[in-house]
This record gives C-alpha cells, sequence and structure tokens, in this order.
C-alpha cells in the first residue's frame, strides 16, 4: 500500500504551489492542509521546528521542508514524468536556474512591489534585467525543461498569477508581453496546463489578499509618523 | 567515461565554497587544474564561465562551466558516482535531510558568521551575531547525532555532503573568533561537533585544503576593509 503524502501550505504561497505541480505532474494522490501563518499548528511546528514555514511535505510521517529540496525529493521518489533531465550537466544548469528564481529573481521583485521612490526604481530596473536574463535562457524553448514542464518552469510559477497580480496592487509595470515577449508566452502556457491551473489560486482572491496586505503595511505606516 | 577528461576549478585559496568542490574532487580522486583568481580581480575565463554571478568557484568540465558551490559537489557525485564513497546519501529521504541542512547552513547560518567578520570594531551587532551562530551551531550538533547515527561525520563513514557544507567554513569560524574576540567552538555546548571537525579536518580529503586561520584573518581583514571602503563611497 502506497505511503500517504501530506502537503501543509498556504494558498497565497508561490512555494507551496510549486510542491503540489509536482505532486500532480506524477499523479501522486495526497491530503492537503492550509495552515493560518498567525495561528500556527501544532503539527507544523512539529514538521518544520527549524524554520516553522510552509510548504512542509509528509511522506509515510517523515517530514521534509524548504521547497526545492521537496521538488527533489518528489522527483526522485515518483518517477513519472521526469522533472530534471538525465544529463548530469544539463540537471546542474536546472539547478543553477532554480537557485537564480529563488535567490535573485523573487526577493527583488518582491522588494520592488512593497517599496518606494528611488529604491523603487532601482529594484524595478533590477528585476527587469534578471527577468531578461530568465528569457534568455528560455531561448525558443517551449518551456525551461524543454518539450515538458521541469523544474526550472516549476519554481518560476511565481511568474504566473502572483506577479500579475502584485503588480496591479503595487501599482507598477514589471513583466508584460511588450517587455519580455518569450517569458511572457511561456507564462501562458504554463498555466493553462493541466497540472498547474489546477493549482493556482483564485485570481481575485489573490487580489484581495494583497490589497489587504498592503493597504495593512500603510495603515502601520501611517501609525507610525 | 572519466577518463580523458578536461576539468578546470576557478577559484582562489580563502573560499569555503572553492574548498568544497576541491573536497568532493579530492573524494573521487579526480585530478583537475586550479586557477587561482586574485582577490579584487576577476579573470575573462571567470567572466565568461559565469556571466550572471561573476563568482568562484566554477569547474569547467570539458569546457561546458558548472556555477554555485553544492551544484558543482552534486554535478561530481553523478558524474564520478563510481570513483569514489558517494557525497550525497543512496535513500531519497536522507538525500532530502542532507539538502535541507546544506541549505539551512548557507542561507540562515552563514550570514551571521559573515556579519561577524566584516563588523567594524565593537559592532553591538557582533554580539547577537555570535548568539545566533551558537544557537546555529546546538542544531547541527543535533543534527549531526541523529544523520551520523554514532559513526564518524554527518554523512556516516566517509564525508557527506553535510560535512562538505559545514566543514568549509571551519577554518572562517575560527578566524572569525580571533578577528572579533568572540567565542563561538564551546566544547560544551558542542562536544560532538567538536569531535567530528578534528576528524573532518583530518580527512585525506580535506587536510591539504584547509587554509591557516592567521592567514584567514589577514585575507578577512582585507576583505572587510574593501567592504566599508565602498560603503562609505
Amino acid at each position: 500500500m502506497a505511503e500517504e503524502v501530506k502537503v501543509f501550505g498556504r494558498w497565497t504561497s508561490p512555494f507551496c504551489c510549486r510542491v503540489e505541480i509536482a505532486l500532480r505532474l506524477k499523479g501522486v494522490p495526497y491530503e492537503y492542509i492550509e495552515e493560518d501563518l498567525s495561528n500556527k499548528s501544532p503539527l507544523l511546528l512539529e514538521y518544520n521546528p527549524v524554520h516553522k514555514k510552509v510548504p512542509v511535505l509528509v511522506h509515510g510521517g517523515k517530514p521534509i521542508a524548504e521547497s526545492l529540496v521537496v521538488l527533489e525529493y518528489i522527483e526522485e521518489t515518483w518517477r513519472r514524468n521526469p522533472i530534471l533531465p538525465e544529463d548530469p550537466h544539463r540537471r546542474a544548469m536546472a539547478r543553477f536556474w532554480t537557485k537564480f528564481i529563488d535567490e535573485k529573481c523573487m526577493p527583488i521583485m518582491w522588494k520592488s512591489l512593497w517599496s518606494e521612490g528611488e529604491m523603487q526604481l532601482k529594484l524595478m530596473e533590477e528585476t527587469k534585467e534578471n527577468l531578461s536574463i530568465l528569457e534568455r535562457e528560455l531561448n525558443s524553448k517551449k518551456f525551461f525543461g524543454g518539450n515538458s514542464i521541469g523544474l526550472v518552469d516549476i519554481a518560476a510559477s511565481f511568474l504566473s498569477c502572483w506577479t500579475e497580480v502584485l503588480q496591479e496592487v503595487a501599482g507598477i509595470s514589471l513583466f508584460g508581453e511588450a517587455k519580455h515577449p518569450i517569458l511572457f508566452k511561456w507564462a501562458n502556457e504554463f498555466m493553462s496546463s493541466d497540472a498547474v491551473k489546477v493549482c493556482l489560486p483564485p485570481k481575485d482572491e489573490l487580489l484581495s489578499h494583497f490589497r489587504a496586505m498592503k493597504e495593512g503595511m500603510s495603515a502601520t505606516k501611517a501609525g507610525q509618523n | 567515461m572519466a577518463g580523458d577528461q578536461e576539468l578546470k576549478l576557478l577559484g582562489s585559496w580563502a573560499s569555503p565554497f572553492v574548498i568544497r568542490a576541491r573536497i568532493a574532487l579530492n573524494l573521487k580522486g579526480v585530478g583537475y587544474e586550479f586557477l587561482e583568481e586574485g582577490l579584487g580581480t576577476k579573470s575573462e575565463l571567470l567572466l565568461k564561465s559565469n556571466p550572471v554571478y561573476k563568482q568562484i568557484p566554477v569547474l569547467i568540465h570539458n569546457g561546458k562551466p558548472i556555477c554555485e558551490s553544492m551544484i558543482i559537489v552534486q554535478y561530481i557525485d553523478e558524474v564520478w558516482a563510481a570513483a569514489g564513497p558517494s557525497i550525497l546519501p543512496s535513500d531519497p529521504y536522507d538525500r532530502a535531510i542532507a539538502r535541507f541542512w546544506a541549505v539551512y547552513i548557507d542561507d540562515k547560518w552563514f550570514p551571521l558568521l559573515w556579519k561577524i567578520i566584516i563588523a567594524k570594531a565593537d559592532d553591538e551587532e557582533t554580539a547577537e551575531a555570535a548568539e545566533q551562530v551558537i544557537a546555529g551551531l546546538q542544531l547541527l550538533e543535533e543534527a549531526f547525532e541523529k544523520c551520523s547515527k554514532g559513526k564518524d561525520f554527518f554523512g556516516g563513514k566517509s564525508v557527506g555532503c553535510i560535512d562538505i557544507a559545514l566543514g568549509c567554513y571551519f577554518g572562517w569560524v575560527k578566524a572569525a573568533e580571533k578577528m572579533a574576540g568572540v567565542k563561538l567552538l564551546d566544547k560544551e555546548k558542542i562536544p560532538l561537533l567538536m569531535g567530528w571537525a578534528e576528524r573532518f579536518c583530518s580527512a585525506d580529503a580535506v587536510k591539504e585544503l584547509m587554509p591557516e586561520v592567521d592567514k584567514l584573518i589577514e585575507h578577512g581583514k582585507m576583505v572587510r576593509a574593501r567592504l566599508n571602503a565602498a560603503a562609505t563611497n
């Protein structure tokens, strides 16, 4: 009998979405448990005592944390529809690009959306440059993984509905058809694929969530002045 | 196979990240050409091989570059799988644990150590960073107990992924202690790790690579001075 799989996540998190996409791609059944991050469950704290964060994958009672670590575990445990190539150099390149996404693309884009003035302009420029670098890597491929979705595509899932929503909330433009046509086309292809579309949060609810977050931040700032 | 191959490593004697790649190559008994990058300079080859980050280490295997130290270590483990002991465990869950701690060490623990290394004299934040470094080491002490299962290394009988990820920083931990006048390595608090560190530093694949602490201190002071000068400009 297959051991049960659970995912502890938060519907607003692109990191949690990565894990669900990978499981769906491989046809792995799982139970999803929504966490309230302002009131973390005892189970989450037990499964991820070091970081106390989501996502956490629990397989047969054994927990794994850190989304990219979870993705590699999923790849090694369920061999159907591989998300990493066989060739060691191509695997190293896939890992390189996922690290680039996690260490540069996402954090800088996130900061650019929530900052102001000179700092925001600087971060916006850096974000656009990072997206151009990603776009050059994608080149003429359908997906970063080639003909099918791979590790890098899954890592880049924040470029789907999150980026669209966050730009709207922040009132700035970073990523669109005009500036990054190839990457934009990829995002649409990615979002409409079967395994992905069921995992993406509803756009209008995500918009409300981040609008509320922004209002909360502005209120805090106003309160501090 | 591994026979007639061109293998170069771009690096620097002081970089813990470069040491990781060298340990992995030593574990597999693989020969390579080491190209030393000077402090503050970046060669044409480096800029061409790592245009995104322009950083060492870069492994160039038959003309193809591989960047980022732990990615290089995994690459070496995969390409020369049969040539030496496995660096990553064979079981997927154990591999996930190894990767988890490697990420923790680099993303959470090392930045605190780095803060101590580049801190100006009497920086208030140094004491706090030192406490956090020690707390991190205590977490790693528990991880060592679980992963080693009574054997010499995190990887068991031989040096593995977490050993490489953490051990490469050992010289810098000692340098940070002297540079900032803080005690980070306490036998009372981390007895297992202290024993492990000694075994790690004297392992065949490692012993010739660990830099002398005094040289690291000198290097650290230069890096600190350059960073502080850049910050004021």
